[in-house]
């Protein structure tokens, strides 16, 4: 199996504060490869690094070619999808507006899937984008990656404030997108991650402390324990992840 | 907008070492090479020489002491600028606010009121101190460009005001002439240049000990603290806003003393002191000088209205008027020129004229060291 | 009743000058967060286009002044986008050097001006109708208000339309809003800045070239002054935002207009400058802006 993606010693300075100190992985080609690791440890600052929204030194190779040191829309339009943190859709565009923006020119889009996955903006599509809910918001930080041949997903917590059932949502929207584009999927959310994910790397302190399957990863109740601080074996959602915006 | 000029006045600083605490012969020389110049000054009008071309006449008579007073005094104010912008790293667009009520009000209290000299003094000391105050609480509620803006925007109302003329006290696009019947005989007359000069010279020397003295105690640190991370200065405990507020204050006071002190040297106050235009030459100023380094805004300063004056008697000159239109037109108007050179600076040498003279000491440093580690 | 009339129809012309000069402003701030003080060089720009070019056009008879504006406009888009290219470009995202840079081309373009035709205003032949007045409701408006109005109502229009039904002008309100994230679809955010930074030398020119029908007269400086109205303009009314700039274009001219005519001359414009700083101290969030 091929590497889509593969960082080597990938360093990131901000403010004087050494985030990312050498990070060092490989992410296969096809499925979701989750990173995991506990708050701050550098999770999004290396998605951000792989995209150069931030500066970096090391190197990043995407599908054999160097990407390190390319502009951000270049690497965008070499395939690789960015799905943030806060989804960063846009407010003041409607739902239409966002995506006709993510379509890439010269590209015939695929609204096809995008609707299949979530009908519901197709309904809402002239509806201002600042309006929708968390979860609807989401769904459209999710398809605008969707609409061009992106090869690789950078998703960064997408189930951040979602209620229970939306979190299951995004996992299967997650799931199925996986089964033709590679994820490289940033989650808190263990359960989550178990159901979907197929490699976990877990970084601590800017590194890369283990890398392995994630079935096995999340069955090593010790192991969880000792990498990501979580308190208590119970993996199932936990109580007090109180959702911010409540189902719609 | 963080990082407010940082780059610009990071090279200078870097540059020229002004941070540098270190013993030894750098030391030394820091001190004496500007001693030197400080007694070259002092004693500049009983000294007969000439510099063709940079001086209208010998050194010492009335038109190159007038100029030097001009030079000096404009190198004082440039300086106050730099407490903000350069040291603190808060772009002011209203510093002539300042320059200008300094002169304003000696002017209005010499001419209209007839007050005499000391009551003039007292009230640019008191305006220098609370104008800077008021102005500074109010603006720096706000950061970076707003700031910014909001200087611009108070700085332009006091001067369209004085433009109005209320009351027939500001003498509107005329301005004001000094009243020189309530200035001791000492600072009035040609034939008493060298007075008005070693008076610029002071204010010049003023300026210089109180902000090197300040930079190199703890007020300097918090400003340089400020300009380079202001959100970390929070987290250490020390209050930003106060800092601020004092560069702002120290800017202010020296900048309405500099005002006073060029309306002795000049003999008037007029709106131009009041202007963006005057503003915007200071920022010039000390970009090309260097912000935020010792010498930098000074030699910016003395620098401009030098290159202003001369360009402005070359754009006369046969030589100029010989050039075809293309390059003669641009060249006979000084602040083209100086706007070329501030650009020019911006991009290939951001340290300003400090940076540069440090590259090229470092340089001749290495050479020497080189030399001497050759067998 | 009839000097009201007047003050209103007045102060929206003047209104409408501002919008021209500011739109451009608006956008360039907006997308760019660039604080372009070279602004009033477009615009005087433009003046001194249309008014060199004006005497060569005296066979077209009526078609000369149009066709001066439109020379006006095109030296104003043509100087905007080579600014921006040039000397804006390589300074991408270091913007304290970028104002410095625009604030030393306006200080350069107001001498070269100077020196060029001299520090004094010079008349501007302005077509023979914007000096009649037309009469309504007892009050004698100058006929070239009509023209700011109608100009400022078709650029308006026209900025609409760009920005709403064109994919330029969508990655244009997207990157107002978050030029990061724009970056982050695909696509290449700098190329659409040399496009508003013509359209703002366009859209300015066109203020400048009306603007000395308005004064009468074209001179050096006159950018310079009009800019700080532009600016308040543009902090009122928000950036980025058309819609707003047009709002507050209004709001300034007809505050200015009405202060200075029925309180005390010259305490309008004071007002407006120390509305700019009202606003920038209540509402900042406009300025400090995004990081880009």
């Amino acid at each position: 199996m091929t590497d889509i993606l593969r960082l080597t010693g990938v360093q990131v300075r901000i403010a004087g504060s050494h985030i990312l100190q050498g990070i060092d992985f490989a992410v296969p080609e096809g499925g979701v490869t989750a990173v995991l690791g506990r708050n701050g440890v550098g999770k999004t600052t290396t998605l951000r690094a792989i995209l150069a929204l931030v500066p970096s030194t090391g190197m990043i190779e995407f599908d054999g070619a160097r990407i390190d040191g390319m502009p951000t829309h270049r690497i965008v339009r070499s395939g690789v999808g960015y799905v943030p943190e806060d989804r960063e859709i846009f407010a003041s565009l409607t739902v239409e507006e966002n995506l006709k923006l993510a379509e890439v020119p010269g590209v015939r889009p695929d609204y096809d899937a995008v609707h299949e996955l979530f009908p519901e903006l197709h309904q809402r599509r002239k509806q201002r984008a600042g309006t929708l809910s968390g979860g609807q918001q989401q769904m459209v930080a999710l398809a605008r990656v969707l609409l061009g041949p992106a090869r690789l997903l950078l998703v960064d917590e997408p189930t951040k404030g979602l209620a229970p059932k939306l979190v299951t949502e995004v996992g299967d929207v997650l799931a199925r997108v996986a089964e033709r584009t590679t994820v490289l999927l940033v989650e808190q959310s263990l359960p989550l991650v178990r159901r979907i994910a197929d490699m976990a790397i877990v970084i601590d302190n800017g590194r890369v402390v283990h890398t392995s399957d994630a079935r096995s990863l999340l069955a090593d109740e010790s192991l969880v324990n000792s990498l990501l601080g979580v308190a208590g074996t119970d993996i199932a959602p936990k109580a007090h992840r109180a959702p911010v915006i409540g189902a719609d | 907008m963080t990082n407010l000029g940082q780059t610009l006045t990071d090279r200078a600083v870097a540059a020229t070492g002004s941070q540098r605490r270190g013993t030894g012969p750098g030391r030394i020389r820091a001190v004496l090479i500007p001693l030197a110049v400080l007694v070259l000054l002092i004693f500049l009008p009983w000294l007969g020489f000439s510099i063709p071309g940079v001086l209208p006449g010998p050194v010492n008579s009335p038109g190159s002491l007038q100029l030097l007073a001009l030079c000096l005094v404009t190198a004082g104010i440039a300086l106050s600028y730099d407490v903000l912008f350069g040291r603190t790293g808060l772009l002011s667009f209203g510093h002539a606010l300042f320059v200008g009520a300094g002169a304003y009000s000696a002017a209005i209290a010499l001419g209209r009121w007839g007050a005499g000299i000391g009551v003039a003094v007292l009230l640019v000391l008191a305006v220098g101190i609370t104008l800077p105050l008021i102005v500074g609480a109010i603006s720096l509620r706000v950061k970076g460009i707003a700031f910014a803006m909001v200087t611009l925007a108070f700085a332009q109302a006091v001067a369209i005001t004085v433009l109005r003329n209320p009351g027939g006290l500001t003498g509107g696009e005329e301005g004001l002439s000094l009243n020189r019947s309530r200035l001791p005989a000492l600072l009035s007359g040609v034939v008493n240049a060298p007075y008005r000069y070693w008076l610029a010279l002071a204010f010049c020397v003023f300026c210089v000990l109180l902000v090197s003295w300040l930079t190199a105690a703890r007020t300097g640190h918090a400003w340089a603290a400020v300009r380079e991370n202001e959100a970390r200065v929070e987290v250490l405990g020390l209050s930003a806003y106060r800092a601020k507020l004092l560069a702002v204050v120290v800017g202010g006071f020296l900048g309405t003393l500099g005002g006073f002190i060029q309306l002795i040297i000049i003999g008037g106050a007029n709106p131009h002191l009041l202007s963006t235009e005057l503003t915007l030459s200071l920022l010039v100023m000390v970009v090309l000088g260097g912000s935020g380094s010792r010498w930098g805004p000074i030699i910016g300063g003395a620098l401009y209205v030098l290159l202003d004056n001369r360009l402005q008697e070359l754009s006369t000159s046969s030589t100029i008027a010989e050039l075809p239109a293309a390059l003669r037109i641009p060249l006979s108007q000084p602040v083209f020129v100086l706007g070329l050179l501030f650009i020019l600076v911006v991009y290939f040498a951001p340290g300003g004229i400090a940076a540069i003279s440090g590259r090229v000491r470092a340089r001749w440093n290495s050479r020497v060291t080189d030399k001497a580690a050759a067998p | 009743m009839s000097s009201l009339i007047l003050i209103l129809i007045t102060g929206v012309g003047l209104g409408a000058l501002y919008f021209l000069i500011a739109s451009g402003l608006s956008l360039i701030y907006g997308l760019m967060h660039v604080l372009n003080f070279a602004h009033g060089a477009f615009l005087t720009a433009g003046a001194y286009a249309a008014w060199v070019v004006t005497p060569q056009l005296s066979g077209l008879g009526g078609w000369a002044f149009p066709v001066a504006v439109l020379v006006g406009m095109v030296t104003g888009a043509l100087i905007g986008a080579l600014v921006e290219l040039l000397l804006i470009r390589p300074l991408y995202r270091r913007h304290i050097e970028q104002v410095l840079v625009t604030v030393g081309l306006g200080l350069m373009a107001v001498a070269l001006f100077t020196g060029i035709w001299g520090p004094d205003p010079h008349p501007f032949p302005r077509p023979a109708w914007t000096t009649r007045t037309t009469t309504i409701g007892g009050a004698a408006i100058p006929n070239d208000r009509f023209l700011l109005i109608g100009a400022a109502g078709l650029l308006l229009i026209g900025l609409v339309l760009l920005l709403r039904h064109t994919r330029i002008g969508l990655i244009i309100r997207a990157g107002v809003e978050n030029r990061t994230m724009v970056q982050a679809l695909g696509i290449d955010v700098r190329r659409t800045f040399t496009l508003v930074f013509a359209i703002g030398g366009a859209a300015a020119a066109l203020g400048g070239v009306l603007g000395s029908v308005y004064l009468g007269s074209v001179s050096p400086g006159q950018g310079t002054a009009l800019l700080i109205y532009a600016f308040i303009v543009v902090v009122i009314g928000g950036f980025g935002s058309i819609g707003g700039t047009a709002i507050a274009a209004l709001v300034v001219a007809l505050v200015q207009q009405l202060a200075n005519y029925y309180l005390y001359s010259g305490i309008g414009d004071v007002s407006v400058v120390l509305l700019l700083a009202a606003v920038l101290l209540i509402k900042p969030a406009g300025l400090t802006g995004r990081t880009a």
